[in-house]
């Protein structure tokens, strides 16, 4: 009868570590799909730049220092493109904030705000933060999930066996790229 | 959290088990009478039942979208619609963009339909469509997204299967009871055993009446409950509850109808399309909770854009201390709200402009050319003209086509 008892818990508790380890496994394909999500759209965005300044260049005769800036930034983000969460959440900000100082003088240029192909392309790199911002959500959500279980009890006794390790979240550094859909064309 | 929005669905389950079990009960009284044996009566309901299924499986999100004639939209129709979906989708994490649909309609209206989230569809009146912002509109695609992305199309479809089979087999057999019954009692009741034929009887009579109503109750139940739940979700995705509160006050004070709409659907409008003015608030036979009261909701959430918050707002507005959101979905941190979007500022495309886009497309979608005349008249050309070049009425300049 014990003999019975001891097969019965040992079966339940592979059965439990079994469930858990799959759960943990769902959980790091979601963290890993989420990131290729953000990295889509950071990509998105760096091919947007270039031509975003070809058509805005000849409008904005006075900005060149801003639209170097921005240039600059870009490829300094595309260099550190398959780093870690933290470095490249910080060059991301950095080109957020340089975009940012751009659009904030287009309100200075009327002939540009009429231009169609300037407007498509504003709403695309519009769509394209609110998508960077909404993928880092979430990202970020799942990031949660994702460490809570390898860190609470009892999965982290599974997560810790089979190597589970907690991921890094896709932090926003720079003040004033906290409220999400920070670039503002006016 | 997103894993345990699937374990928030036990109660919407256990709901429909009843309606299954209903379902059962009336098909096996129906076979007692009739033939005398139960068996046979669920077998006749369980083939009603799957034919049905089948059909609304396979063919119900088509029969839907070619209901209300709507039509398929791409990306180059209309960007900003085709973003904000997109946004959506990956806020929720869904895998695939649904496809997006356009009604030509000026009710202000939304569903979403698709029996898995691979195979899903959002369609939007264009009346809806111009009246909205960028962050209404996006409160409203939250919904519907959350629709797809917590399997309510999958779950109100089941749901309206089991409706229709029970008031189908009840007004079959109670059509039958009458014409027919009278006979068919005489005869058992000369051949013995009448008072159990009786029995039999009076529970079948009080079954075909009573379960259609059950069941359209228990219906109306889970669809108003996956309003509350769809409505959580759009904050959530969005993180802004206003976009989706200012959206649903625009829908509540148009008064005009959805020419396309049937009861069946109804569940999966963002609005109820057959709504009336001054809706009480206790309301059991809506498929949708009382607009002012969702509003009143989503503007309670003070603190954040979790389905903790939004838990708390509905207790908050009911006085109640029941929950809307199963605690199984809130074991997440805080959730902060974001500010509004670019678009609330001024260099929101207004609603004129967002007029002139919508019925644009319309025409586009139905085959129109649509040329700008240098005097900035815009001349319609139908598909079907032949002439190589078209004088503008308002100028009176010859535009090549």
């Amino acid at each position: 009868m014990t003999w019975y008892i001891i097969v019965g818990v040992v079966v339940i508790l592979i059965i439990l570590f079994i469930v858990t380890y799959n759960r943990l496994v769902r959980l790091r394909n979601q963290v890993k799909n989420a990131w290729a999500q953000i990295d889509v759209q950071l990509k998105r965005r760096h091919d947007l730049i270039p031509n975003l300044i070809e058509t805005v260049k000849g409008y904005m005769k006075y900005e060149r220092e801003t639209l170097e800036a921005i240039t600059k930034a870009r490829n300094l983000a595309q260099q550190v493109a398959s780093s870690g969460p933290a470095v490249r959440a910080k060059a991301e900000a950095e080109l957020s904030s340089a975009l940012g100082r751009l659009l904030a003088v287009v309100e200075n240029y009327p002939d540009l705000k009429a231009n169609q192909n300037f407007l498509a392309l504003q709403e695309e790199l519009t769509s394209t933060e609110n998508k960077i911002s909404f993928s880092r959500q979430y990202y970020n959500d799942s990031v949660l999930s994702y460490n809570n279980r390898t860190q609470m009890f009892p999965s982290n006794m599974v997560a810790s066996m089979t190597g589970f390790k907690a991921s890094e979240f896709f932090e926003v550094s720079v003040a004033g790229e906290r409220e999400a859909p920070k670039v503002s064309f006016t | 959290m997103w894993e345990q929005i699937r374990s928030n669905q036990t109660r919407s389950v256990i709901l429909v088990a009843g309606m299954g079990l209903l379902l059962l009960l009336v098909g096996y009284f129906l076979g007692l009478y009739f033939f005398d044996s139960g068996i046979g009566g669920l077998i006749i309901a369980l083939v009603v039942w799957g034919v049905m299924s089948l059909f609304a499986f396979f063919r119900g999100d088509n029969i839907l979208l070619a209901l209300s004639r709507a039509k398929k939209i791409s990306r180059d129709d209309h960007p900003r619609l085709y973003n904000v979906v997109e946004e959506m989708k990956i806020a929720s994490g869904l895998e695939k963009v649904p496809d997006i649909y356009i009604i030509d309609d000026p009710a202000l209206n939304a569903f979403a339909t698709g029996r898995d989230p691979n195979r899903a569809a959002v369609a939007i009146t264009s009346g809806l469509l111009q009246k909205l912002n960028r962050d209404q509109l996006q409160g409203v695609i939250g919904h519907e997204i959350s629709h797809i992305k917590n399997r309510d199309v999958l779950l109100m479809a089941i749901t309206a299967v089991l409706l229709g089979t029970i008031v189908i087999l009840a007004w079959y057999a109670t059509r039958i009871l009458f014409f027919s019954g009278m006979a068919r009692n005489r005869r058992s009741s000369s051949s013995g055993g009448g008072s159990g034929q009786i029995v039999i009887l009076v529970l079948a009579i009080v079954l075909m009446v009573l379960a259609p109503i059950i069941a359209q109750l228990i219906y109306f139940a889970i669809s108003r409950k996956r309003e509350y739940l769809a409505d959580a979700s759009s904050a959530l995705y969005t993180r802004y509850p206003e976009g989706l509160a200012s959206a649903l006050e625009k829908l509540a004070a148009s008064t005009s109808q959805l020419k396309s709409a049937n009861k069946a659907t109804a569940p999966m409008y963002i609005i109820n399309p057959f709504r009336k003015k001054g809706m009480s608030a206790s309301d059991l036979t809506s498929t949708h909770p009382p607009i002012s009261e969702r509003i009143r909701i989503l503007r309670s959430m003070a603190g954040g854009a979790s389905f903790a918050d939004y838990d708390q707002a509905y207790q908050q507005v009911h006085k109640t201390s029941r929950r809307i959101v199963p605690a199984s979905a809130m074991a997440t941190g805080a959730i902060g709200l974001r500010a509004a979007g670019l678009e609330v500022t001024e260099k929101e495309p207004d609603e004129i402009q967002r007029a002139r886009e919508t019925s644009d497309l319309l025409w586009r979608l139905s085959d129109y050319k649509t040329i700008t005349c240098d005097c900035g008249t815009k001349l319609r050309v139908p598909p079907g003209f032949k002439a190589s070049s078209i004088r503008c009425p308002h100028c009176g300049r010859i535009n090549p086509i």
